[in-house]
């Protein structure tokens, strides 16, 4: 049974709303698939506005790898702004996917990924404006199976009450075989309804459905445990890992969206996974092992891609790019394919060292000079220990001064605040680095119109990493840093003057460590945030951090916790935390000895270059690093030249 | 937010962002301007003309259409524009300029471009310029109104009672606030000029069809500044005639060009089409008439 499209009711309101372009679909690579050709249905949401979410690479590649199947489509919806969701609720008009405007209750598969816990209230307003119940327990045959993926989903349990299904982990393989499992199960005549198709896919071991296991609570308000409550169901979810990114060439065909979008370019993503141990960094734990693409690989992919699309400009896109084994060959030889043809590339690179400069420096051989970012991340050497991300205060002035003396005039230096066992002393030391900054620069260049950002995030305690058990300062203590810190640089006004400060308040990432850390009775607060008008979340301006409180304050006191109970309180060794029957690879006691190694201020080698340090992830995923072709050092292959 | 590289492309300004720009090797001059006129249609006249002005230069490169570009540091691609239809208003004829640095037919740059371009952004004619101003040869529009849910005869009187004043203000929402518009002396003719009562079928595909009757309203607007839309020309039948459609009405851009005598619009790229009778006489026509 065909479905219709709901445009002719969308239309008459586009007129009224603002940036109607972000909801009609029609962009350059977008796919239209005839629905009832195919057997499985996908609808895939980044649960943000149009111009952040076409954008996301992940939602990209899950679009064209199920669009390739015979048996499947796929389409994408975004979330629609306030206005145009008022008009949509006084005129009846569900949840729609741009590509062909169905709606999103009409699909076998719902698909969120979540970058960023604060769209969690998103979810909630698409799922209403779809039709489909808020909770699982509450939908029937006709509703979508709603399955959320991304990186927030390592820690699912805030959102579990309104999730049928979750994966952890890289999505190619997943969706195909999800898709399997639902073909079949239509094809047999869906026995056993909605129950038997989740239990299907969470038998698996790689699909987790909430509801199938209870958490029983301690009477302190911790966890007592996190226990399947079927047959059929394993006791732990294992995340999933796809090897080969050669095999895996997607996006191939970028889209272009019409409207303006965050990023007005391209992205080749030159490798997955990050081993370098920044205890901060939910993605580097989280992604290991390294998995490169091969030189030729990449350059297949910046030439199709660009073929695709007409972008001119591509980032070569990782969590560490200039970590690439053979980063030098492949930055010599696209510069040398890409010159004189105005295609520009760059390398969103945030280590401090040299050799990021000398990169830059050969993308941008004839070009202007504008821009280059670091991140040192900790503002005292100290706290770099604590981080581990080592670089000394002489690595980055010497840094920064090759930078300026090449040419670039602007420096923007990536830093957090409130990380563990953080003093005034260590953010303050900013102040001292950024001046240093510029008097080396100065004298390096020999201008006077240098110019440095300082630009600051709070620090979000994460699941799956060595701070999973850290206590997050709170905001007034972020705040009031942040405030010395403005002070300090200005201090001198000589140094200050060239140097600018660009930080939020810390509360929003407060609410994001709530839902980082939370289990599932954080849902209820998720809910009334939502019933009491909260959207966007993500987006300063409509951010309302009086609405989490008050919300936090209502639901849960009842069961005797409470916001500073799930952020700056400091967990026990011992302690069961919501997201440990969800398998990331990494060792607990890894985790943990890492913590206190991070206490100590002792670092952690990368194994890429240094024996395997036994985080746990290879062996018990079956994986192991991919560098380089003989993993001994460049392969000495090069780019294929591609004839004009 | 680290941990955010993985899954999100990098916000722009974060990492090292750099353009390789060519300039020690000076883009080659241009030899020859295009004129083009497309339409855009359908969904896509919700584009806004920074939109369609992105989606062309993207869609020039992924054509390999050899433009030419501007010097210095950051080179920009020599495409003109002249005027834009507003958003959420179809065309059928807007108006592009490309300078080119290689001769090449006007019909193959039309289909690269097509092909290039997203559907409901098209090139309906590329013609090699022949010298002269195009935004000279313009200085009204023709626009084709589908009014839904109006009956024919209540928009006939609703026009024949603007044509009958000479004045008629409206309030129109500019940068600077309300600002008060005389339509009628940029208003050179309205007719209706069909009425379909109980009609089930649009006329084109993309108009929408929200209740019936349905009346179509073609207007020739003169343009002025202020610029006259076909809205304001909507909102005077209002303040006349007291005529409110029930549901968003839908306006296509049918025409530009000089206005004749007989209120007519002369088609802007005639005189190029004269010079290059077909497409094989360009490659004898000199440079100088297509340098500004």
């Amino acid at each position: 049974m065909s479905v219709e499209s709901v445009f002719p009711r969308l239309e008459p309101l586009l007129p009224k709303v603002s940036k109607p372009v972000q909801y009609v679909g029609g962009e350059l690579n977008a796919t239209v698939k005839d629905w009832d050709a195919v057997e499985v249905r996908w609808a895939l949401m980044y649960p943000d506005a149009y111009e952040v979410g076409v954008a996301n690479q992940g939602i990209m590649i899950l679009y064209e790898v199920l669009n390739e199947r015979s048996d499947a489509l796929a389409e994408r919806t975004y979330s629609v702004w306030p206005d145009l969701e008022a008009l949509m609720r006084e005129h009846a008009v569900p949840q729609f996917t741009v590509d062909s405007h169905r709606p999103v209750g009409a699909f076998d598969v719902f698909g969120v990924s979540f970058a960023t816990e604060l769209g969690y209230t998103n979810l909630l307003t698409a799922l209403d404006l779809a039709g489909i119940p808020l909770r699982a327990r509450d939908r029937t045959g006709e509703h979508p199976v709603v399955l959320g993926g991304g990186h927030a989903a390592f820690n699912p349990e805030p959102i579990a009450d309104f999730l049928d299904a979750v994966v952890l982990g890289d999505g190619e393989q997943a969706v195909g075989e999800i898709t399997d499992i639902v073909r079949a199960w239509k094809a047999d005549g869906r026995p056993g309804g909605r129950d038997e198709l989740l239990t299907r896919l969470a038998e698996t071991g790689n699909v987790y459905v909430p509801t199938f296991y209870d958490v029983s609570y301690l009477p302190g308000g911790g966890i007592d445990a996190v226990l399947p409550n079927r047959e059929r169901i394993p006791e732990r979810v294992s995340k999933r890992t796809t090897m080969d990114l050669d095999d895996w060439s997607y996006p191939k065909k970028p889209l272009v969206p019409l409207a303006e979008s965050v990023h007005e370019r391209m992205s080749v993503e030159i490798f997955r996974g990050c081993t370098r141990g920044c205890r901060f960094c939910q993605a580097g734990m989280i992604t290991r092992p390294v998995r490169e693409r091969s030189i030729e690989g990449i350059g297949n992919m910046v030439h199709n891609g660009l073929e695709a699309t007409g972008f001119e400009e591509v980032g070569l896109l990782s969590l560490s790019s200039a970590d690439h084994s053979e980063i030098g060959g492949i930055t010599k030889e696209l510069a040398d394919r890409y010159e004189g043809t105005n295609t520009s590339l760059s390398l969103p690179s945030t280590r401090v060292d040299a050799f990021n400069v000398d990169l830059a420096n050969e993308l941008s051989r004839n070009g202007r000079r504008s821009g280059l970012t670091f991140a040192p991340e900790g503002g005292s050497e100290r706290i770099r220990r604590v981080i581990n991300k080592m670089a000394s205060e002489e690595d980055l002035i010497r840094t920064v001064s090759t930078a300026y003396a090449s040419g670039w005039l602007q420096v923007k230096l990536y830093f957090m605040c409130g990380l563990p066992t953080e003093t005034d002393e260590d953010v303050l030391q900013i102040a001292h680095m950024a001046h240093e900054v510029i008097k080396a620069g100065r004298e390096a260049s020999g201008r006077k119109d240098i110019h440095c950002t300082i630009s600051i995030g709070g620090f979000v305690p994460k699941p799956h990493t060595p701070f999973q058990w850290a206590a997050q300062t709170d905001p007034d203590t972020v705040d009031s840093r942040l405030r010395k810190l403005r002070a300090e640089i200005n201090s001198d006004r000589r140094l200050g003057r060239n140097i600018g400060m660009r930080y939020h308040d810390g509360k929003p990432s407060f609410i994001e460590g709530l839902l980082s850390r939370g289990d599932r009775r954080i849902g209820r607060v998720i809910e009334r945030v939502w019933l009491d008008g909260g959207r966007f979340d993500g987006w300063q301006e409509r951010f309302s951090y009086q609405r989490w409180v008050d919300a936090c304050a209502a639901e849960l006191e009842p069961f005797g916790v409470s916001l500073d109970w799930y952020t700056t309180r400091e967990r026990e060794e011992t302690e069961v935390l919501p997201w440990d029957h969800l398998d990331s690879g990494l060792d607990k006691e890894w985790l943990w000895a890492d913590w206190q190694d991070s206490l100590e201020g002792n670092e952690q080698d990368d194994c890429r270059w240094t024996p395997c340090f036994d985080c746990g992830v290879c062996p018990s995923m079956d994986t192991d690093i991919q560098i380089g072709p003989s993993q001994s050092g460049p392969s000495g292959r090069t780019l294929l030249p591609i004839s004009p | 937010m680290v941990g955010d590289h993985y899954s999100t492309p990098f916000p722009p300004g974060q990492g090292v962002e750099l353009n390789r720009k060519d300039q020690p090797n000076p883009s080659r001059s241009p030899v020859a301007k295009l004129r083009l006129r497309y339409a855009k249609r359908g969904k896509l006249r919700f584009t806004s003309h920074r939109d369609i002005a992105r989606a062309f230069e993207r869609a020039v490169r992924k054509a390999h259409i050899p433009v030419a570009y501007s010097q210095g540091f950051s080179p920009h691609p020599k495409i003109s524009w002249v005027g834009a239809a507003p958003t959420g208003v179809a065309s059928e004829a807007e108006y592009v300029e490309i300078q080119v640095v290689e001769r090449l037919r006007p019909e193959r740059i039309l289909e690269q471009l097509n092909d290039a371009l997203p559907e409901g952004l098209d090139v309906r004619e590329a013609v090699v310029a022949a010298g002269g101003s195009l935004p000279a040869r313009i200085d009204a529009s023709s626009w084709r109104l589908a009014v839904s849910g109006v009956a024919g005869a209540e928009l006939s009187r609703a026009v024949a009672a603007l044509l009958a004043v000479d004045h008629v203000e409206v309030d129109r929402m500019t940068k600077n606030g309300m600002r008060k518009l005389d339509v009628r002396p940029a208003l050179v003719s309205a007719q209706v000029e069909a009425v379909r009562e109980h009609s089930s079928e649009p006329t084109e595909p993309e108009e929408t069809t929200v209740g019936e009757p349905y009346g179509i309203l073609t207007l020739v607007v003169r343009q002025m500044t202020p610029t006259v839309r076909p809205d304001d020309v909507l909102s005077a039948l209002g303040v006349v005639a007291g005529l409110v459609p029930p549901a968003p009405v839908t306006a296509t851009r049918m025409a530009q060009g000089r206005l004749d005598d007989a209120g007519g619009l002369v088609d802007p790229l005639l005189e190029d089409r004269a010079a290059v009778p077909d497409g094989t006489a360009e490659e004898r026509k000199p440079a100088r008439n297509v340098v500004e």
